[in-house]
């Protein structure tokens, strides 16, 4: 019987600090504060995904002096995220942002339990009266960071370090692949997955694994600049992702595409504020601002960086999508036919690599 | 000079009430020390975990919701261990048990829950109770280690999740997203009120009672404390150790399977690649600090699933994750530290004394029982 005496001992000790907690726990927000809360699935200091988002929220708190914001980060896309959202809405948030995409269910339960919060969920598919989706067409600057890649590559083989074979994931490295093939149909493009989103270790095996097949570039769909600085390391040249991520590897990054999420938070945060706040399913591109490509690193030649500054130019002005037919599979079938442009719906939904992609995706 | 350890036998009752207080207080210096250094204010710290694990019914209820695969999970490794069997092999019975409720709940969408419910739980428990056997024939036949085995079946459990939400499983209505379609209704473990607590609590309490009579009046129960006392005297009275180690890893495992069989009913609903943060593991953890006593294992969850719960509420102070989770080792490091050097006596001794070796010599026998 020890033992449970002891036990209640402890739980004693810990009572008698929850009473001292209880003296300072007040409410949350200052008052005539806008709480607006931030919930994460990596490290704010990932220098990528995560990192990018809270690159947004300091915007907001630049732009709009009235907000006042709280994130929390690491949360698993588990019970604890659920758990995690309701916090800050029982903090006071105002509008809640969820940024990974396996939050989605969490996201609608909570949605459900807070009629008078907003949630907007990053990359997910399900809304609500209360709750929109957002996201970008990360694959534009894609297709343009592949025209760089597909430029620069001598061996003809390009390395893809990749999460998950989620649609997100092969639509980019299908823009990618594009991108890297309209100028130089003899490249191929190498897929290896981590099946994590952010384990630098991982991502940097990944990595040299892409290397040491002949990849003379390596690109990358994950949330930290390992797999830049593993290129760094054997002197080849890296596309990054999410953030500028120069510092890492300056003599290796071409370039990269990058997320601007800030502009986003703001409009919608004034929106929420103003009450014109709607529901919606956001997926804007580089015309919109919140996807873009990073600055060229030193070793770009001119005429390539034309070339790239041409075709984004007609991207944002509507002039040219990156899945314009014809478009074969990795088979060697015509997918899309000439002239035809691939639908939003079956962007969301992508399952095949097109042609030039080495890889596999389960099925 | 020279640091002696003397085994306290048996260790004194003013020690086992002094120790986990001395543990926490030393927990707390180390990590007023570190946060100080952060620049954070540690009072307010502990003060924000404290609160946000325990201090109100909502806290409290969310520190249980974590608490409930703990508590599954930290029995089946207790069990275990009573019979000197090290199962860490949790993690991977919790998914395939999840895995068994699921592949029902999908298989019968429009069965009422009086049907589906109950068929998962068998499911899910004879899931995980083959995913142990799976190591613990091995064990009991040709005497390969299960500590090596239930680990890596742990990664070949995930992996048959990945490749199940990814292909043969995979939602076409989730627009190739790796989740399974949702569970109907009636698969869903019922919550209690308005919190998360769910019938996993149940589950947990009476595994806890039932493993406690168990073992204190079954012939099984006698069996398996006299093979973890010592597997010769066993032997020599006849007791088959082989029948001993399949039955409890069955139960073990099974134990893992119900928490995996909950998690996903009740607080998934669906097939993720994502379930656990871990608990299979952290159960490892939490049987120790419980000393493999049932109760003790249910009690050392709450508190453990405190820590977990507190700890995001220290993010909103502004200490970042990752010295949430050093703050959180720290705090075990201590209790576990406390724990262990509980049971010796620590002197110092002129080198060159008699009794300088004293301490040192037969004593791994006598620890292998804890």
């Amino acid at each position: 019987m020890s033992r449970s005496k002891k036990i209640l001992l402890v739980v004693a000790v810990l009572l008698a600090l929850v009473g001292a907690a209880r003296l300072n726990s007040q409410s949350y927000a200052a008052e005539d504060k806008f709480l607006v809360g931030w919930i994460y699935i990596g490290h704010v200091g990932d220098a990528g995904w995560t990192y990018a988002h809270d690159l947004g929220r300091q915007y907001v708190e630049q732009q709009l002096p009235w907000v006042e914001s709280i994130y929390v980060e690491a949360v698993p896309e588990t019970s604890d995220a659920e758990r995690m959202m309701t916090e800050l809405a029982r903090k006071g948030c105002k509008i809640i942002f969820a940024t990974s995409f396996g939050y989605m269910d969490y996201v609608q339960n909570v949605a459900r339990r807070f009629p008078n919060v907003l949630f907007e969920h990053c990359s997910g598919f399900k809304t609500a009266d209360n709750a929109a989706t957002y996201f970008g067409r990360i694959y534009e600057p894609r297709y343009l960071s592949g025209i760089v890649a597909g430029s620069m590559t001598k061996s003809n083989v390009i390395g893809y370090v990749a999460a998950f074979p989620i649609p997100e994931v092969v639509r980019g490295i299908n823009a990618f692949t594009l991108g890297v093939r309209s100028v130089n149909p003899n490249a191929k493009v190498k897929v290896v997955w981590t099946n994590t989103w952010y384990d630098p270790a991982t991502e940097k095996e990944a990595a040299k694994a892409a290397l040491d097949a002949g990849a003379d570039v390596i690109a990358q769909h994950q949330d930290t600049p390992a797999p830049m600085q593993a290129a760094a390391e054997r002197g080849k040249l890296g596309v990054s992702y999410n953030s500028v991520m120069t510092q890492f590897a300056p003599d290796t990054i071409v370039t990269g595409p990058i997320w601007n999420w800030g502009p986003y938070y703001v409009e919608r945060i004034k929106a929420a504020k103003e009450g014109t706040w709607k529901t919606g399913d956001y997926w804007g591109g580089m015309a919109d601002g919140i996807v873009d490509l990073a600055p060229f690193g030193p070793m770009v030649p001119e005429n390539v960086k034309k070339l790239v500054e041409a075709k984004k130019a007609d991207i944002v002005a509507g002039k040219f999508h990156p899945f314009t037919g014809p478009i074969n599979d990795n088979t060697g079938k015509l997918r899309v036919p000439e002239g035809t442009i691939m639908t939003d719906a079956e962007l969301l939904s992508f399952d095949w690599f097109v042609e030039g992609v080495e890889g596999t995706l389960p099925n | 000079m020279k640091l002696v350890f003397e085994k306290r036998d048996p260790v004194p009752m003013s020690y086992r009430v002094v120790s986990p207080v001395l543990a926490v207080l030393l927990a707390f210096l180390l990590g007023t020390v570190f946060l100080t250094a952060s620049g954070f204010s540690p009072m307010k710290v502990y003060a924000a975990m404290f609160s946000g694990a325990f201090g109100d019914w909502y806290g409290i209820s969310e520190t249980i919701v974590t608490a409930i695969p703990l508590m599954l999970c930290g029995l089946a490794v207790a069990l275990s261990a009573k019979m000197l069997l090290w199962n860490v092999g949790a993690e991977g019975q919790f998914h395939m048990g999840a895995w068994g409720a699921a592949a029902v709940a999908l298989s019968m969408p429009d069965a009422p829950a009086w049907q589906v419910l109950p068929l998962m739980v068998l499911a899910g428990v004879a899931a995980g109770a083959a995913w142990a056997l799976l190591a613990a024939v091995p064990r009991a036949f040709v005497g390969v280690s299960e500590t090596i085995t239930t680990l890596m079946l742990n990664y070949v459990a995930i992996y048959w999740i990945e490749y199940l939400v990814h292909g043969p499983w995979r939602d076409p209505k989730s627009l190739n997203f790796p989740l399974s379609a949702p569970f109907s209704d009636a698969a869903r473990l019922p919550m209690f009120g308005y919190t998360r607590i769910h019938w996993g609590l149940i589950f947990a309490i009476v595994a806890a009672i039932a493993i406690d009579l168990a073992l204190g009046r079954t012939k099984w129960g006698y069996e398996v404390k006299i093979i973890g006392e010592s597997p010769r005297a066993a032997r020599y009275a006849g007791m088959s150790i082989e029948r001993n180690i399949i039955i409890t890893m069955a139960i073990s495992g099974a134990l893992a399977g119900l928490a995996g069989m909950a998690e996903v009913s009740a607080i998934a609903g669906r097939m993720t690649r994502q379930l656990s943060p871990g608990y299979g593991y952290s159960a490892i953890i939490v049987a120790w600090l419980g000393k493999l006593n049932p109760y003790g294992v249910l009690l050392v969850s709450i508190l453990f699933g405190g820590l977990l719960v507190g700890g995001y509420s220290a993010q909103f102070l502004g200490v970042s994750a990752a010295s949430v989770n050093m703050l959180q080792g720290l705090m075990l490091f201590c209790v576990l530290a406390t724990e262990a050097l509980g049971r010796y006596k620590v002197r110092l001794v002129p080198t060159g004394a008699k009794g300088a070796s004293q301490g040192g010599h037969g004593e791994g026998e006598a620890e292998a029982n804890g």
